[in-house]
């Protein structure tokens, strides 16, 4: 499933319904504030890795992630920050599903994502590069940068000092206007 | 997690034991997806494309994490470390996906940390020991311009899930590549000393090629394409094919002492105490 999709609507009480608490918009709810345990000033559903929260006929709920980097070692912590959040609302079996595709892409941020990381000083991606089926070309130059706004002064005058930062979803910048460095959430 | 800071959160309750820190606790990396082979697949051949592409990204990252604190600069170290990151991640589904359809039981821990030298399937440019940083860059581009080719031939693949860490690799590998390709056009189009060294390091390695074109015959041409552009960008020659290389095959088992050293360290740990939890 690509996108997060509706809700089924809660199943008619039967011996098996879940308690008053597990409804479908609180399953939804407690998973959507889930926090990236990298990017704590996003949640799950701002950064755009929750791809579907759902309940079962047997009173279960699922919950279906995706990774952002393949090598991303936040995952399991989301899987399990996910499994107690769905618990504390009333769920008491939660299944965590894992979907390869199609990859995650700094696309899937969502505005008020992208809001929020400017805020806290991280300069939002721009947009990922569209791919065809053929060879993709080599870039020989450093990108221009025109698109990448500092998010301390608004500057357009930036520029890249490393492709790769801190954490694998991030590249360093600089401002030229103001001097200050900055993160970049990098476009993949 | 209650607390917005990262190792804060450390300390809290997990519930669980085996998740001591963050990151830790590794489980399997292919928890929760659908694993099911589908019909036409040869399990055989799915598992052995899938431990090769393992192998070789688990010993280039092996050499990538050898240059963290050695490397020129800060900045540089963080992107070596990044890039092995990648490549380990991949490295850690595909073993996974290897021994599913293998079907011998065994997780992406035995066949990392459990096998013998003459078990992996790595070609022998992985293995390959570090030399000075012009030497680095350009092996990371004959490297990374013949994964990158691969994985995005596999995208296609009929496993669903093979099909899918090679698509996520693409977008890595596209990262990696360009990386290592701006670093050669600098060093090779920058001062007479950077020139010589990665000369040097080009007919060192140049003759590798023959092994990855014949493991993956089908790439050939886009690798060739893509190495012939930058080194034109870089006003390197391109050199002859006469460097010694070692006469073995790492596709067939047979590899160079250097991938025991390499493995001795990387395995150390886990084979001491085969038991233990992570």
């Amino acid at each position: 499933m690509n996108t997060v999709t509706p809700l089924t609507p809660a199943t008619p009480p039967t011996p098996l319904s879940p308690p008053a608490r597990a409804t479908p918009d609180a399953a939804r709810a407690a998973a959507e504030a889930v926090r990236d345990p990298e990017l704590p000033m996003l949640t799950l559903a701002d950064l755009g890795v929750l791809r579907d929260v759902r309940l079962e006929d047997d009173g279960s709920v699922t919950a279906v992630l995706t990774p952002t980097y393949s090598g991303c070692p936040a995952l399991a912590e989301m899987r399990a920050d996910l499994d107690a959040a769905l618990r504390s609302v009333g769920f008491a079996t939660v299944h965590v599903r894992t979907e390869l595709s199609p990859p995650w892409s700094t696309d899937d941020i969502t505005a008020e994502g992208r809001r929020k990381l400017a805020e806290a000083g991280i300069a939002p991606p721009g947009r990922a590069p569209r791919r065809s089926t053929g060879p993709i070309p080599v870039t020989l130059t450093v990108r221009p940068d025109s698109a990448v706004r500092c998010p301390q002064c608004g500057s357009p005058d930036t520029e890249e000092t490393s492709r790769f930062g801190a954490t694998a979803c991030k590249a360093l910048r600089r401002c030229r206007a103001c001097r200050e460095p900055f993160e970049q959430v990098k476009e993949i | 997690m209650t607390d917005d800071h990262v190792y804060l959160s450390l300390a809290e309750e997990h519930g669980d034991d085996t998740r001591w820190a963050f990151g830790t606790g590794f489980e399997d990396p292919l928890h929760g997806v659908d694993t099911t082979l589908p019909a036409g697949v040869d399990a055989d051949e799915l598992a052995a494309l899938c431990l090769a592409l393992a192998d070789d990204a688990l010993v280039a990252a092996q050499r990538l994490a050898e240059w963290v604190t050695l490397a020129p600069e800060l900045e540089e170290e963080v992107a070596l470390a990044n890039i092995g990151l990648d490549l380990l991640g991949q490295a850690r589904l595909l073993y996974a996906r290897a021994g599913q359809a293998e079907g011998k039981g065994r997780d992406e821990d035995a066949l990392a940390y459990l096998r013998d030298p003459g078990e992996f399937r790595n070609v022998l440019l992985a293995e390959v020991p570090n030399g000075d940083f012009a030497h680095c860059v350009v092996k990371l581009l004959l490297l990374s311009s013949w994964r990158l080719a691969q994985l995005q031939q596999l995208i296609g693949h009929a496993d669903p899930v093979l099909a899918a860490v090679a698509h996520k690799g693409v977008s890595e590998l596209t990262y990696h590549r360009d990386h290592a390709a701006q670093w050669v056009v600098r060093l090779g189009d920058g001062t007479d000393e950077s020139a010589r060294r990665t000369g040097a390091a080009l007919a060192e390695l140049w003759p590798y090629r023959a092994e990855l074109h014949a493991a993956a015959p089908e790439t050939r041409n886009e690798v060739e394409a893509v190495l012939a552009e930058v080194l034109a960008a870089a006003r390197l020659d391109v050199p002859g094919e006469d460097a010694t290389v070692p006469a073995v095959s790492g596709r067939s088992g047979e590899h160079t002492e250097h991938l025991t050293e390499l493995l001795a360290e990387l395995q150390g740990v886990a084979r001491s105490d085969p038991e233990a939890i992570w």
